[in-house]
């Protein structure tokens, strides 16, 4: 393996670095300064993830296996972003007594998984991301069940594994059928002889499904809001944004790249499943008392909008979903720092405690707002301008019917995060969250998080960036 | 730096002037100076476009200014202004100024009352000066939403149901428009050239007939909704009447116009051919708001009911116009909503007033007050007669040009939808008549009125301010009409271009 090699690589190399990094500082490290580690862990990250930065050229490695592309690459250093705003955000929940001894477990098991994820989006071949998909997933069922003397929280680690388990299968299942038609597993390879038999086809189907599971689109969704309900707060924040776009990345990679002989077959399919996914993730949310089960089924209808990127297959459409989940990133993690905030302080979690929040809290009501505001798509916020760009691929394909359907959907999830935002502002309560002061990770985490939510809208050059590496059928 | 972007950072710089104020008292005079330079700027606005047009420059737009914002979807920040909209500016000005002082008494949460009421007028003026249909799109939702936390913490009565009655039903609005605006995106050029959002851009160029049947109406009804078309205006009364004073002026007087405006910008100008042929929907449909508003009216004990029916009526009548689609009920609709913006803020803010010494807004229980407060009972009264078009008023400018330009259609229908339209001169009569005679003539009902004390300084600045330009108006409308109907012409010239063919 020579320089060439490493640098293409060099972000999953550097992780598995890092992760045995920790798990050496874990051997070594004095036990009674344990807690040290964690910024040790998050400044080696942050080099990770400042090296993923760099610029480099495009390449293949193991004849193909691996591919390294500028899209590649920027989708990684989008999920190292998030990470590294989780991973800031946990640091008042690891300092807890109960979870002291177990503080580097947290950083190993999460640097793995973002190893996996990278092999996953760098793939070049459907057994090389099939390792990366089992490496993504298995780690993050041990962190869902990270509070283990919690019930709820095993409860969610063991759901999470059998059904990753089960949709691996399925996956698994999907693409030995198309191994079985074909002979073959390079994407490259694949798209050349790619005739859309029906064999093939339901093939196809399969792949969808096991995919549809990760990333939770209707009807593969049941799983969701009991895992995000039970895991701990940072977790669930991990599982809704970094597995989801990372699952969202590949999926539409390999889409594109190995399926577009079956467009019209894989349209009516996303087509279906959008608004599905769209109308039962939002109707099923307005009804949620739990702040967590509340963004797990808004989550869900978020995954359901961004398939509206997908479907156009078009440039345009690549670009939006990127982009989407940068603003997607951001606001989705505003909204869980805050709840992680209000959790450590209080242990409160449902959506009644919230009930005159700005009263005592307001800094962290306003960006609750802002958080929300961004989730809804409301100006002048990003999640205007992603869901914006969202509707326009769509639209430039003509598939107006999906964006009538996906705006009515927004009206109805602006009534459920105005409902918050009622609980807020305008709600009265005896007995509200008490006021307390933040420490200044977490307020660290809240403002990249409000910056990035205000940035990443009105950063025209952001869009025009992923423009310039997205690629459509 | 343009003109026209100050009229979006002078509310800004406010926002963060009242942010950085230390002590709660002086949040309101922040509010008050920064409304203050804003309606300069707007007059030094009037004399430059006024100084231009006198100079001989002809094109359509003025104060273009135009910046490339997301250049592979050709979204640019573009602002430029006609006659119209600089008449809107104006009126924006007017209204959020007296709003302003008509809130001096706010106490709950003062600082971000006045930052959500301030954000709201940003987005009004971002919206009137937006020749981009992104960055229009984008200013009218950011001029619904801060609606929301205006009535639902400072409303009254069922004010948690109006504010989400409200803002979800607007924002409902906006989703059809959205999908409009995409379609007109989408077809804003021939095929292989680069699509555009700029208006002046895609009037050019003739949108296929089969892309404007289908995108008119979602285009027609998300800006209608705002304009209370009916069956879609039953936010306006609930939300209305729940909201705070200084909201309900600047909601039924700025915001409600945003609507109307957007409809001819946007729908009729850039899609007349549809507009041409389904126009009989919506005349059939806005003459029903404009009679069933007027009855509606009638009907209510509650002063702010009163008043926002009599909005739906009134901007029934704005839309109304628009469909007539000549040149004389189009002037009209633009002036009918100057006059509507200035008197329908006028009444709201005379109402808050009243509720304010009396504590209810049921006619029924209050009776006399031109005897302990004179001042106000006087505007309101001036306010009242200029709603029911009282010549010398602007109301009466307004009306008269609209019908009489809606009579200039000889056919059938649209004489018997005149005719209708025209009732509601009589019905607007009775409700606003009955009111004044209960509620200020007659005896003093309760003896408490006897302490009243008139006007304060603050709420006569407010009242004034709102008086003047609709005497103004009144006397002198052709100021005001020169300047619309020269603007008005390209709009014209599109319309009767489709006649030709």
């Amino acid at each position: 393996m020579n320089l060439q090699d490493f640098l293409l690589m060099r972000q999953e190399l550097l992780l598995t670095l890092a992760a045995i990094i920790v798990l050496a500082a874990e051997i070594f490290w004095n036990p009674a300064k344990k807690k040290s580690v964690i910024f040790f862990a998050i400044i080696i990250f942050s080099l990770v993830t400042a090296a993923g930065m760099i610029p480099s050229e495009d390449g293949y490695l193991f004849g193909g296996m691996y591919i390294s592309t500028g899209l590649m690459r920027l989708m990684k250093n989008i999920l190292d972003i998030g990470v590294l705003i989780i991973l800031v955000q946990s640091y008042t929940w690891l300092m807890k007594p109960e979870n002291e001894e177990r503080i580097s477990e947290y950083f190993i098991l999460i640097f793995t998984t973002l190893v996996g994820m990278d092999f996953m989006i760098s793939s070049g071949h459907f057994l090389m991301f099939y390792l990366g998909l089992e490496l993504a997933t298995i780690p993050v069922a041990a962190l869902a069940a990270f509070e283990r003397y919690k019930n709820k929280s095993a409860e969610a680690g063991i759901k999470l594994i059998l059904i990753s388990s089960l949709s691996s299968g399925v996956l698994l299942f999907g693409i030995s059928m198309i191994y079985g038609t074909s002979g073959l597993l390079y994407f490259y390879d694949l798209s050349k002889v790619f005739a859309g038999g029906s064999l093939q086809i339901l093939g196809f189907i399969f792949f969808f499904a096991g995919m549809a599971f990760k990333i939770s689109i209707v009807p593969f969704h049941l799983w969701t809001a009991d895992v995000y309900e039970g895991a701990p707060v940072n977790i669930t924040s991990f599982l809704s944004v970094i597995s989801k776009g990372a699952a969202l990345f590949i999926f539409i990679i390999v889409l594109y790249t190995v399926f577009p002989v079956i467009i019209e077959s894989w349209q009516k399919t996303i087509l279906v499943t959008s608004i599905l996914t769209m109308t039962i993730g939002n109707l099923f949310a307005i009804r949620q008392q739990n702040i967590k089960r509340f963004l797990a089924f808004s989550s869900i209808s978020q995954a359901g909008y961004i398939l509206l990127g997908i479907i156009g297959a078009n440039q345009a459409g690549m670009t939006s979903v990127v982009y989407y989940m940068i603003v997607y990133i951001f606001s989705n993690l505003g909204a869980f720092g805050v709840i992680t905030a209000i959790s450590n302080a209080t242990g409160k979690e449902n959506i009644d405690d919230y009930n005159g929040l700005y009263q005592t809290n307001p800094k962290l009501s306003l960006t609750m707002t802002l958080a929300l505001f961004s989730l809804a798509g409301i100006p002048p916020v990003a999640g205007f301008f992603g869901k914006f760009f969202l509707f326009a691929a769509a639209a430039e394909k003509g598939f107006y019917f999906l964006v009538l359907i996906a705006v009515l959907n927004t009206i109805i999830s602006l009534y459920y995060y105005l409902l918050v935002v009622k609980a807020m502002f305008i709600n009265k309560n005896e007995n509200p969250v008490m006021k307390f002061k933040s420490d200044i990770p977490t307020r660290f985490g809240l403002m990249i998080c409000v910056l990035g939510i205000f940035l990443t809208g009105f950063a025209s050059i952001i869009y025009e960036y992923i423009k310039n590496l997205s690629f459509g059928i | 730096m343009d003109i026209l972007s100050l009229f979006i950072i002078i509310p800004l710089l406010t926002i963060t002037g009242i942010i950085l104020v230390k002590d709660i008292r002086n949040v309101k005079k922040v509010a008050a100076i920064g409304m203050g330079i804003q309606l300069i700027l707007a007059a030094v606005l009037i004399f430059l476009y006024v100084a231009e047009r006198k100079g001989g420059n002809i094109s359509e737009m003025l104060f273009i200014k135009d910046i490339v914002w997301f250049k592979s979807l050709n979204i640019h920040y573009a602002v430029g202004v006609d006659g119209i909209s600089v008449a809107m500016i104006a009126l924006t000005s007017i209204v959020v100024f007296a709003g302003i002082f008509a809130s001096w008494e706010v106490e709950l949460l003062t600082k971000e009352f006045f930052i959500s009421l301030i954000l709201l007028a940003t987005g009004v003026f971002g919206f009137f000066i937006s020749i981009d249909l992104f960055t229009l799109f984008l200013f009218y939702e950011l001029a619904v939403i801060p609606m929301y936390l205006l009535i639902g913490i400072w409303g009254s009565g069922p004010k948690e149901y109006s504010a989400m009655k409200l803002t979800l039903m607007l924002m409902g609005a906006s989703a059809l428009l959205l999908v409009g605006i995409l379609g007109i995106y989408m077809h804003s050029a021939p095929s292989g050239n680069q699509l555009t959002f700029n208006i002046l851009e895609i009037k050019q160029y003739v949108i296929p007939i089969t892309a404007q049947r289908t995108f008119f109406p979602f285009t027609f009804v998300g800006f209608g909704v705002l304009g209370a078309l009916f069956p879609f205006h039953t936010w306006s009364p609930d939300g209305h009447s729940s909201a705070p004073t200084a909201v309900s002026m600047l909601h039924a007087g700025v915001l409600m116009k945003l609507g109307g405006y957007g409809a001819f910008r946007v729908a009729i100008y850039l899609m007349p051919e549809a507009a041409k042929e389904l126009s009989w929907i919506f005349l059939i449909l806005t003459s029903i708001s404009v009679v069933y508003g007027a009855f509606g009216a009638i009907a209510q004990k509650d002063l702010k009911y009163i008043n926002a029916y009599s909005s739906v009526s009134h901007c029934g009548l704005v839309l109304f116009a628009i469909l007539m689609m000549n040149k004389t009920a189009m002037n009209g609709a633009v002036i009918q909503m100057i006059s509507h913006g200035l008197m329908t803020a006028l009444f709201f803010a005379l109402i808050g007033m009243i509720y304010g010494r009396t504590h209810t807004r049921l006619i029924n229980e209050m009776g006399g007050l031109m005897k302990v407060i004179p001042f106000l009972s006087v505007c309101y009264v001036i306010a009242g007669l200029a709603s029911l078009g009282l010549p010398g008023l602007s109301g009466f400018v307004a009306e008269m040009t609209i019908f009489v330009g809606a009579f200039q259609h000889p056919d059938l229908f649209h004489r018997v939808v005149t005719i209708v339209a025209i009732t509601s001169i009589v019905i607007t009569a009775v409700y606003i008549l009955r009111v004044i005679a209960i509620l200020l003539l007659g005896p003093v009902t309760n003896p408490k009125y006897e302490n009243f004390r008139d006007a304060r300084w603050y709420e006569k600045t407010s009242v004034i301010a709102l008086i003047l330009p609709v005497a103004a108006i009144g006397m002198a409308p052709f100021w005001l009409s020169s300047t619309i109907s020269s603007s008005m012409q390209p709009i014209i010239d599109k319309i009767m271009a489709i006649n030709l063919f």
